[in-house]
């Protein structure tokens, strides 16, 4: 491997995106640790190095340039550059990105889309907690509560199950979660329309508008602070 | 009844001329019929019988002469997320008997494919599923499926060339002689979801052996048709198969329809046949009704009084 400590600042973070653009764990974790000698903030690292680096794989899956195995690849090395800045983050105090609680609803066992959203968050830097398929009212609730969460991310691909999202909804605002709460949806059956008249915050179409979104609506709800 | 040789039947289809019907959709019948979603359709081929039958029996009377048995998703991957998965062999061997009955009933001139659909996982090292295990997975279900007495396998909606090449291998463990016919979806910029072109697709598929390659459900006919063209150019030689939704999905009062007509079907049945592809069905959406509607359009007749041949 060459010597990182020689590069110029800029082209350091610039082969740290190429490296996640093309899925190397090895020299983005390098990188980063690489970014952190030089006595970059750990959220410095984490926004100038691996977001913006997979913001590019995220729009170029959106596009048509990139499918889902070349993210997933990219998703795994966010996630080990991820995993050396994690507890600094916290030790830092770092401005927090976001929690996102996400499943597929009850009577549905549909995972790879909701997969695909998930780590696309994490590679935003969200805090992901994937609760899986066929999730019911109580669960969503408990892991809400639990996490902190700033986001609901739900996910539907039958139009038989897609009406217990607003189920989930109706309960989230009996328990007086909902309105800290930003409700995300999607799935192949579901539109925007869907979305408002069920009371969700927003449909995502795939999982690079899921990103998008939830970045968009995330800096709203902290005042501004990270758009 | 006689068991024919394997494969027997798909070939003398394959050597009458012109377009061949394939059927319509299943899950769209077994909701009208219904079953609530979040069910497993499969665990039907044991508890609803009369209802797998009529669905089989309402395809071969339209016209269809390739019965896809009710097993999309009886492969052990995806009948575990209903706790079914010690049934494997249970559930696929009746469907296959229940399409068989009504394909080889006397003066049927249908055949049946055992369908086989995605394990809903993806593979290592991507992602979490063995290759060992999706072809012991995917053989067991095709050995269930040949005990039936199926024809043809017909492994469809798949994404992933890595997984198809396992289910294909698992087929080849579970019945050598079983000839396979290969769909993937073309759901994602005129890829499939996991990158796939339709140029590759023909290629690679043809190469491990399929007897017909094409595309399957994800978007509605009008969007299936490039992809078919470009197959068609691509291998010009190759038997090809589209059984494009019915449309897309328009959501009407919370619930999704699809509002694609028998006729528009029946219009682009004709444009896929022109633009080289030799099976044609439906998928998601597609009723009897539309089934029947291409028959016309395509001139194949009903199952006892074929009208051009």
């Amino acid at each position: 491997m060459s010597d990182l400590t020689v590069l110029p600042l800029e082209e350091l973070l610039e082969q740290i995106q190429d490296n996640l653009y093309g899925g190397n764990v090895e020299p983005v974790v390098a990188g980063v640790h690489e970014l952190l000698r030089r006595g970059l903030t750990p959220y410095d690292a984490l926004t100038q190095g691996l977001i913006a680096g997979m913001d590019v794989v995220g729009e170029d899956f959106r596009t048509g340039k990139l499918f889902v195995p070349q993210v997933l690849m990219a998703a795994k090395a966010m996630k080990a550059g991820m995993e050396v800045l994690r507890p600094l983050l916290a030790e830092t105090g770092a401005p927090r990105i976001g929690t996102l609680v996400i499943g597929t609803v009850k009577g549905d066992i549909h995972d790879i889309g909701k997969n695909l959203v998930g780590m696309m968050m994490e590679g935003a830097g969200f805090q992901v907690i994937n609760l899986g398929i066929n999730t019911d009212v109580e669960k969503f609730l408990h892991a809400v509560r639990e996490h902190a969460a700033d986001i609901l991310g739900m996910s539907a691909l039958l139009t038989t199950t897609m009406p217990y999202m607003r189920v989930v909804i109706q309960a989230l605002k009996e328990a007086g979660l909902r309105e800290k709460l930003i409700v995300l949806v999607g799935g192949a059956p579901l539109n925007a329309d869907f979305a408002k008249t069920i009371g969700a915050d927003a449909y995502c179409r795939d999982a690079a508008k899921a990103v998008a979104t939830a970045k968009r609506l995330m800096a709203e709800k902290m005042g501004g602070s990270l758009a | 009844m006689a068991r024919l040789p394997d494969g027997g039947r798909w070939r003398a289809l394959l050597a009458t001329p012109g377009p061949i019907l394939a059927d319509g959709a299943m899950g769209t019948m077994l909701f009208e019929a219904g079953l609530t979603s979040g069910d497993s359709p499969e665990r039907w081929n044991v508890e609803r019988p009369d209802v797998i039958r009529g669905v089989h029996r309402a395809y071969r009377d339209a016209g269809s002469r390739i019965l896809l048995t009710n097993t999309f998703g009886g492969n052990r991957f995806r009948l575990a997320l209903h706790g079914l998965d010690t049934q494997v062999a249970e559930l696929n061997e009746a469907a296959a008997r229940l399409a068989s009955e009504v394909a080889h009933a006397p003066g049927s001139r249908a055949i049946v494919a055992g369908d086989i659909g995605p394990s809903g996982g993806i593979l290592a090292p991507l992602g979490e599923l063995e290759r060992d295990d999706a072809v012991k997975g995917f053989a067991e279900q095709a050995a269930a499926l040949h005990a039936g007495g199926v024809d043809v396998v017909w492994i469809e909606t798949m994404s992933a060339l890595e997984e198809v090449e396992a289910a294909i291998e698992g087929v080849h463990r579970a019945a050598p002689g079983l000839p396979v016919i290969i769909t993937m979806s073309f759901d994602t910029h005129g890829h499939t979801m996991m990158g796939v072109s339709p140029e590759q697709a023909v290629k690679e598929l043809t190469a491990l052996g399929a007897v017909a390659v094409g595309g399957n459900c994800g978007l509605g006919p009008a969007e299936l048709l490039p992809a078919m063209v470009a197959m068609h150019a691509a291998a010009p030689d190759a038997v090809l198969v589209a059984k494009p939704n019915a449309g897309l999905p328009v959501l009407e009062d919370g619930k999704a329809v699809y509002r694609g007509s028998p006729g528009e079907m029946a219009d682009y049945a004709r444009r896929l046949v022109a633009a080289g592809v030799r099976i044609v069905g439906g998928c998601c959406g597609s009723a009897p009704a539309h089934l029947r509607a291409m028959a016309d359009a395509l001139s194949v007749g009903s199952p006892g009084c074929p009208r051009v041949l």
